[in-house]
């Protein structure tokens, strides 16, 4: 099924915030994917230019933050001089379930994709009772 | 000096403003102008240009660059994959195949033309063709 289709733009979704910044430069939605296997959530986030010593995961209060900051220097000395998209940080809040095993969340970078595993709190596993 | 580094905000917004004058086409690159994925963004760096993408989860052995003359092309396929018996909460990232062209205002050295994809951002380096460059004359 993949590689079927002509991929369309979608374009950059910048973020409107709540509170004020204070972190100069813009901050865009990176693209989300949240699948559910048996013993685990996985967000998929889509950051490109983010290095994964620049990626911030908090949790505070059952939300989860993930901020990327990308690096500008890469655009410092050259010219722009014709532009179809517009580049800044990424910054997106989820909300938690309390059935998240907050101490064994991981998270990975890989070609631009943030992958965070979330694996389910112990207790509420399916568990398979042996009938003696 | 802007406050905060925004690059691209003051050309965006003019070309934005040009385009609702009437389309733009960044000498005319034919069908596939602006609107193709992936969105490119042009820098120039003295007689050389450089070509950047953002290609989030693209595996670069499923991109293929090629460059002729002044044309650059772009193709690839991207695919998202869930593993076998998960359930999707949500679904934004988007997959499948693109090819893009986009031609240049110079020829390119085809032989020092370099690709670099780091971090989902693709570059690709064209060097201008050595007999592409202007020449001074001198006044004998």
């Amino acid at each position: 099924m993949s590689g079927s289709q002509e991929m369309a733009v979608r374009e950059k979704q910048e973020l409107a915030r709540q509170e004020e910044q204070t972190v100069p430069g813009r901050h865009f939605l990176p693209a989300a994917d949240i699948f559910e296997t048996d013993d685990a959530l996985t967000l998929l986030l889509e950051m490109p230019g983010v290095d994964r010593n620049n990626v911030d995961v908090q949790i505070e209060n059952d939300v989860l933050r993930v901020e990327g900051k990308i690096d500008y220097t890469a655009y410092k000395d050259i010219e722009p001089v014709y532009t179809e998209y517009n580049i800044g940080h990424y910054t997106r809040s989820f909300t938690l379930s309390n059935k998240i095993d907050r101490d064994g969340i991981t998270a990975r970078v890989e070609d631009g994709v943030l992958a965070l595993t979330l694996p389910k709190a112990k207790e509420i596993l399916p568990r398979r009772i042996a009938v003696s | 000096m802007p406050l905060f580094p925004d690059p691209f905000g003051t050309l965006l917004g003019l070309q934005n403003a040009l385009d609702a004058f009437r389309r733009s086409e960044w000498l005319q690159s034919g069908p596939s102008a602006s609107g193709s994925y992936p969105p490119l963004n042009v820098f120039r760096k003295g007689d050389d240009f450089t070509l950047v993408a953002e290609l989030p989860g693209v595996a670069s052995s499923d991109l293929d660059i090629q460059v002729k003359g002044r044309t650059v092309r772009l193709s690839g396929s991207k695919s998202v994959i869930y593993p076998e018996k998960a359930s999707v909460h949500r679904r934004e990232r988007l997959q499948g195949r693109f090819d893009r062209s986009i031609t240049l205002p110079i020829e390119v050295d085809q032989e020092n033309a370099t690709a670099q994809f780091r971090d989902g951002i693709l570059a690709i380096t064209l060097p201008r063709a050595e007999r592409d460059k202007p020449r001074s004359i001198r006044i004998g």
